[in-house]
């Protein structure tokens, strides 16, 4: 790569607010993904996967959580692989598929957010990442159709509408709102499940971090490609909070001890807990 | 025939430093200093939206003063190619020197080969692990650069201000006493008339050396207004 002496024309010329715009003009090579499998028998066996991400809204703003497994066919091949981060002061984004372009992906977007934030002196709208994402994604839509997708998970605090807010994306680029709880990856059928069962309207972070835990441990009871806590080695789930104050990832001190009751709770009732009411009842 | 005017390359030049001079002194001042505990930046700056002081990168701050479109296209050009090494390699080596050197380079191209020159003096600010690291890069017109140490005022009324630092600044200050002596000079230095600058006529941020990441922060009018009246 060619460090350039001084500031040349296209750094100086006026242009878009957007770093990946800017990147594509002047360096596409660096932006193309690698060229991905060509037979069409997906990419399974070529490069870790990410698995399972759930989010939930709370009274208070979002709260996001991650397995820390990735596998590669029948091989693990990470055990603390992170997959939720901080995508900016205000927004977080998790990811499940191909590892190595969805850590791409998340570090593109950071930069892409800073970016614009500082040019323009304010930060984008909720809905201005959610749609930059998009746009991202589609922009990997040929490889996603040769197996190797990326599939994320974006939840931020709307501080114009004051509220937290989460969005799903298929491969295509397509966003969808999700106004309760939602999850994605090899696991996010039974999460779902789970989340359908334990979450509630209007429940504090702290709730909703027991609720994600719960539900990342019915993931991985059910799905191989998911990783429950390893207690042996001190790796727990990576949990992402968001809150009008702004967005953090809790420390391993704070996870730690919630999952120590978990996996008490568990030991008696391997299933997890019982959700409220009577079938047939409303609760 | 007519014969060309023959003008000096030394005439040329000084015309043109003349010229680029003239315009900065014109403006209104921007001072930055080390505090305790980072940088400062202080701008007069009654404008909310077109900004004076900015940031380029986790740890590295921006300071103009001078004609905006002119200084406004190097921020941009600066967060630019902040972004682009960080994107490249890694954040850790994106450095306050290497964006120095990359102004140096443009002004001092835009100063030799172009009429005009560009009509500004710009600040390149980076915080580092303790104060004995911090590193302040002062950029003129015509692509000369300066290491400095503790603080630099540039702008309309530079030397008497530079002049009045010299004394007063020390190494271990505190924001508050920062913050008080840089708006106290500018507003005894600005004008014919001495003043009293009010927190709306400010424009002050900080390279905060605790911050993890970004250490750039912009202070509020209230934030602001709390730090001068503080005694």
């Amino acid at each position: 790569m060619n460090a350039p002496l001084g500031l040349p024309d296209p750094y100086r010329a006026t242009g878009s607010s957007s770093f990946v715009e800017f990147l594509a003009a002047l360096h596409p090579e660096r932006l193309q993904f690698p060229v991905g499998d060509q037979s069409g028998k997906g990419s399974h066996g070529i490069a870790p996967h990410g698995t399972t991400i759930v989010a939930l809204r709370t009274a208070a703003g979002v709260v996001m959580a991650g397995d820390r497994r990735a596998t590669m066919g029948n091989l693990i091949a990470q055990h603390d692989i992170e997959k939720v981060f901080v995508a900016d002061e205000h927004s977080l984004i998790g990811i499940a598929g191909t590892a190595g372009l969805a850590v791409e992906l998340v570090r593109i977007f950071q930069v892409e957010l800073e970016h614009y934030e500082k040019i323009e002196g304010l930060p984008l709208s909720l809905d201005g990442k959610a749609n930059r994402l998009a746009t991202m994604l589609r922009g990997n839509l040929g490889l996603a159709l040769q197996g190797l997708a990326v599939v994320p998970l974006f939840a931020g605090f709307d501080l114009a509408r004051e509220t937290g807010r989460i969005f799903s994306y298929d491969v295509t680029g397509g966003r969808y709102e999700e106004h309760d709880f939602y999850a994605v990856g090899s696991g996010s059928t039974f999460a779902r499940g789970s989340l359908k069962k334990l979450f509630r309207r209007g429940a504090s972070s702290d709730e909703a971090v027991s609720m994600a835990l719960e539900a990342l441990y019915d993931a991985a009871d059910d799905d191989s490609a998911t990783g429950g806590p390893d207690m042996a080695r001190g790796i727990y789930p990576v949990i992402g909070v968001v809150d009008e104050s702004g967005a953090r990832i809790l420390g391993d001190d704070d996870v730690a001890p919630r999952v120590s009751s978990m996996l008490d709770a568990r030991m008696v009732r391997p299933d997890g807990p019982q959700a409220g009411g009577r079938p047939g009842e409303g609760s | 025939m007519s014969v060309p005017f023959y003008v000096s390359p030394e005439q040329i030049m000084r015309d043109k430093a003349d010229f680029a001079r003239k315009g900065i002194a014109r403006g209104r001042s921007v001072i930055v200093m080390q505090y305790s505990g980072g940088i400062v930046f202080v701008a007069e700056n009654p404008s909310h939206a077109l900004h004076k002081i900015s940031e380029l990168y986790d740890r590295i701050g921006f300071a103009a003063v001078g004609k905006y479109n002119e200084f406004e296209s190097l921020r941009v050009a600066g967060v630019r190619l902040a972004d682009m090494r960080g994107y490249s390699y890694d954040r850790s080596d994106v450095t306050g020197r290497s964006l120095a050197n990359a102004y140096a380079q443009t002004l001092g191209t835009i100063f030799t080969e172009t009429n005009k020159p560009f009509e500004v003096e710009i600040v390149v600010a980076e915080v580092g692990m303790d104060a004995a690291s911090d590193q302040l890069y002062r950029l003129m017109f015509d692509g000369s650069v300066a290491d400095e140490r503790g603080y630099v005022a540039m702008g309309g009324a530079a030397e008497p201000i530079s002049a009045a630092l010299a004394e007063a600044w020390h190494e271990g200050m505190s924001l508050e006493e920062c913050v008080r002596v840089a708006v106290g000079l500018m507003g005894e230095h600005g004008d014919d008339v001495a003043r009293v600058l009010a927190p709306a006529q400010l424009e002050v941020a900080v390279l905060d050396r605790t911050r993890p990441r970004r250490a750039f922060v912009r202070l509020a009018n209230g934030r602001l207004a709390e730090l001068l009246a503080s005694k």
